[in-house]
């Protein structure tokens, strides 16, 4: 029923708000262009103006937002959140699946998300393999279809992991089964080294697949009949990830083997990698911050596994001190538990390592969004930008601060005063619901008496 | 003396049995079923008719129809007489496929360790696409029907005569077919060998890759482009044996090409969205199964123009359930309107049907659609769900489904409305045979059902 009311309401009001709205003389934290007193005016979607004085136009509607906060909407770069699959482990390289199939946008997480002001988030394929299946980024757009919640303008990536995960060997369906652990089925790698020989052979792999293709083209092209290649699932996403038309985001803990993977991606020619937890990164932050790659960590969480100890939480100030593009992530799967609170993650880089405020919320807004190459559009509060906003109450990176609304392209996806004010309605509903099947229950128990 | 007169008799008999199919060929067996009521569903009601059926078809129905004079007369008064029934998603006529689809049960009753072992034997590792894990392409229901599925008395004597059997093994399971629920031999009671080819998104039959429903989607997706290769292959090879190839043959692949259509199952809209896509990827007609929360799914359906079969074992509360537990307004919704599929999904032009699978009886598929109807689903839409749309849906509605002229004679006969609790099915026509009510042992659920026995299988 909730999903009929929602779908009612998507097909009355469109995804992109046609409404003009003006969120007027509160402090706007534009996290690229200063913090200031002013107003933002939203039109078809877009951050249409934004500054101290801006014109409002006849018939907008307005919000006071005198004595609030607005900051650009809140980017989790590494989420697993809304999916029915994450980890397709039985192989060490599973870059044929795909997560984005099986976004649930029933997930409550969603909601959960966005009533603490995150706009959009990169859902991930877990970290069971080597090279794991390709993520998704989308937008809360509660209430949307699947295909309605993805950010289709974000650029594709692709999962990769090393360390404890990926070198596990044990059976694929966590269960001891005899028989099926038997050395010819257990997974390869079972070292910190083979997890490097499995990326090594895959993108070796990959280029012998990509150079057939091109001999094909080459070939046909010359007027020969000719069989096309059989195409490969798990090739072309490496292949994509080669030719630099994909994002590959590494989940690693340890310096030596951050190392490693940069020494792989230095041989393959990959770039632009984002190293997820990368707990160990203040240790080789000059490496990361050299070949352009970047950083999304966690605040002060840790030793939760052997190589998640060597953790400091000057991690993402030290990173950032030395060029690195950092971002803090919550890492949530089965509820939007940290993801919901990721203002207060951002507080903590200014008391642990003294970044600026500013720093800090650029570490969940702007410095994500470029880690996933959607910064054109969203990230920061700019004129030509999609209107991704959250109102605060107090100062956002306050552990009192409350998220009050949500803007996702220019329509407001979340209102706490509405959501309070509905909640009766739907305890009473749910009450009618719950007497009706007891109803029915007691009717049909005569015939139904049956032990189970 | 008596010993050699009982052998005669019997070698008579065994000569005649040989001789009968010869002389169907040559005569012509007319039955006619006077002064019922007909319900064709293609047509209105005739409140008192006459089904007149030649060598098993349909050869003519009407309020005034002349009946030749060696007709066999059944007289229908007090009788209505239906279309059979079809079981849109069934695994009669597959006594294995029955038991493949209880392994749990199977593994509980022997020892725990043994039975793991075994299974674990059974199981092969798959490391990828190229294994072909679960895959059973090949495989087709036609070939394994059985008369012996002690369940097809059973199903007769709810007044199905049709089910649309598919093979369940792994998650590329096979082609189903439709068959008939009686005939003479296996073979008689197959109408349409390629019905559509059975898919799952759970792990079976092997381990390793793929293990989630995300890894099995793109095992689909990768077996399908393999299958597309495989063709342009052999068509290539067709052309130019000399400089191309011969490919090797590959029975899988072979399978997949020969696929009308694909059943997948979509219990919610968030899973029928991904099937929908998939299927568009697959380039292949889709069946949604094992639909649950059909009523929030009409619109969609009726854009993409796709058929479902509804999982008609409405939700409840688990019999186990912690009396403490609350349950989430969601799921009380679902309960609540999931009975209302059938009446939201007519009204908005869906076709949809139903199916036996889950159910513990034929019956009860009856008995959950005459919940819809309390719920507003008109009679005449449950009836055309389980007879013509059925036909509709696997392309064989030229055959079966109503009660119209060159149709099969699969034909019920009930002392009342099919929907009433208190109506019995007094006999049913498959091919025109006619076949008599069996006793039914009362029985737990689920076990199976008594011997079928021939002496009830009347001979025209």
């Amino acid at each position: 029923m909730r999903h009929a009311i929602l779908t009612a309401m998507l097909l009355a009001a469109p995804l992109v708000s046609a409404e003009v709205t003006v969120i007027q003389n509160g402090t706007i934290y534009t996290v690229t262009k200063g913090t200031f007193r002013g107003s933002i005016v939203i039109r078809d979607g877009k951050i249409a103006d934004v500054g101290e004085k801006v014109m409002t136009p006849g018939g907008a509607r307005v919000i006071d937002a005198t004595g609030k906060h607005v900051i650009p909407g809140i980017i989790d770069a590494h989420t697993h959140i809304a999916l029915d699959s994450i980890n397709e482990s039985s192989v060490s390289v599973s870059s044929m699946v795909s997560v984005a199939e099986m976004l649930n946008p029933e997930s409550i997480s969603i909601y959960q998300a966005l009533a603490g002001g995150v706009t959009a988030c990169n859902s991930m394929h877990g970290s069971a393999n080597s090279i794991g299946g390709q993520n998704v980024v989308f937008k809360m757009r509660w209430g949307a279809d699947a295909r309605g919640l993805i950010f289709d303008k974000a650029k594709p990536s692709l999962k990769m992991a090393l360390g404890e995960n990926p070198k596990r060997q044990g059976s694929p369906q966590g269960l001891q089964i005899p028989g099926l652990s038997s050395p010819q089925n257990l997974r390869y790698p079972g070292t910190r080294l083979g997890v490097e020989d499995v990326i090594r052979d895959a993108f070796t792999r990959a280029r012998a697949y990509q150079r057939e293709w091109k001999d094909y083209e080459a070939r046909r092209a010359r007027g020969e009949k000719l069989l096309p290649p059989k195409r490969d699932l798990e090739l072309e996403p490496l292949v994509e990830v080669l030719e630099g038309r994909r994002l590959v985001h590494a989940h690693c803990y340890r310096a030596d083997e951050i190392l490693m993977l940069i020494r792989v991606f230095d041989d393959f020619n990959i770039r632009g990698v984002t190293f997820q937890h990368v707990l160990e990164g203040y240790k080789v932050a000059k490496e990361i911050a050299e070949r352009g790659h970047y950083a999304s960590t966690f605040s002060d969480w840790w030793s939760y596994k052997v190589e998640a100890y060597d953790a400091i939480p000057y991690n993402a100030a030290i990173m950032h001190r030395k060029g690195v593009l950092v971002s803090l992530n919550s890492d949530d799967a089965g509820g939007a538990e940290l993801m919901r609170r990721l203002n207060t993650e951002a507080a903590k880089v200014v008391k642990y390592g003294g970044l600026s405020e500013n720093e800090a919320l650029a570490m969940i807004t702007i410095n994500p969004a470029k880690q996933l190459a959607i910064d054109q559009w969203v990230g920061s509060i700019e004129t030509g930008k999609d209107a991704d906003l959250v109102i605060y109450d107090k100062h956002p990176l306050s552990s009192y601060a409350r998220v009050e609304k949500v803007f996702i392209d220019g329509r407001q996806y979340f209102d706490r005063d509405e959501d309070l004010s509905r909640r009766p309605k739907f305890e009473a509903e749910k009450e009618g619901l719950r007497k009706k099947m007891l109803d029915q229950q007691k009717q049909a128990a005569p015939q139904n008496r049956r032990p189970s | 003396m008596r010993k050699k007169c009982v052998a005669a008799i019997a070698a008579a008999l065994l000569i005649a049995g040989f001789l009968i199919p010869a002389a169907l060929a040559e005569t012509v067996n007319w039955t006619a079923i006077r002064d019922a009521r007909i319900v064709p569903v293609n047509g209105p009601v005739i409140e008192k008719g006459t089904v007149l059926i030649r060598n098993g078809v349909i050869a003519a129905v009407g309020a005034q129809v002349d009946v030749p004079a060696s007709a066999w007369i059944i007289d229908g008064n007090g009788l209505t007489v239906y279309p059979g029934l079809i079981d849109g998603l069934s695994s009669w006529g597959l006594p294995q496929a029955a038991q493949t689809q209880a392994p749990a049960a199977a593994a509980r009753a022997a020892q725990p360790q043994q039975a793991q072992q075994q299974q674990a034997q059974q199981q092969t590792r798959s490391w990828g696409p190229r294994d072909r894990p679960g895959t059973f392409s090949w495989v087709r229901a036609a070939d394994q029907v059985q008369l012996s599925d002690a369940r097809l008395g059973q199903a007769r004597n709810a007044g199905f005569t049709t089910a649309v059997t598919f093979p369940r093994q792994g998650i590329v399971a096979g082609h189903g077919s439709v068959i008939n629920l009686g005939g003479r031999t296996a073979g008689d009671m197959v109408v349409a060998p390629d019905a559509g080819l059975f898919l799952a998104l759970r792990p079976s039959g092997y381990t390793g890759f793929p293990s989630t429903p995300m890894g099995i989607m793109a095992y689909f997706r990768q077996l399908w482009l393999d299958a597309a290769h495989y063709r342009e292959a052999l068509a290539l090879y067709a052309a130019d044996p000399v400089n191309i190839a011969r490919p090797a043959y590959d029975r899988a692949l072979e399978g997949v090409l020969g696929a009308k259509r694909v059943l997948l199952p979509a219990p919610d809209p968030v899973q029928m969205e991904r099937m929908l896509q998939l299927a568009a990827d697959l380039k292949t007609p889709a069946v949604l199964y094992g639909v649950v929360r059909g009523y929030e799914m009409a619109a969609r359906l009726k854009q993409a123009g796709t058929p479902v079969i509804l999982n008609v074992r409405w939700p409840v509360r688990d019999r186990d359930a912690d009396p403490e537990e609350e349950e989430s307004f969601r799921e009380l919704k679902i309960r609540d309107l999931a009975p209302t599929s059938p009446k939201v999904l007519s009204e908005a032009g869906v076709k949809w049907t139903v199916s036996s699978d889950g159910m513990d009886t034929p019956r009860a598929v009856l008995r959950a659609l005459k919940q819809s109807i309390d719920r507003g689903l008109k009679r005449e839409d449950a009836l055309r769900a389980l007879t013509l749309t059925a036909a509709e849906i696997y392309g064989v509605a030229d055959r079966l489904g109503s009660i119209e002229r060159g149709k099969i004679a699969n034909l019920v006969l009930a002392d009342g409305d099919l929907f009433n609790d208190s109506t019995r099915v007094r006999m049913v026509f498959i091919d025109g045979v006619r076949y008599l009510p069996e006793p039914e042992a009362p029985q737990a659920p689920g076990a199976a059902g008594r011997a079928p026995s021939l002496s009830e299988e009347e001979e025209q």
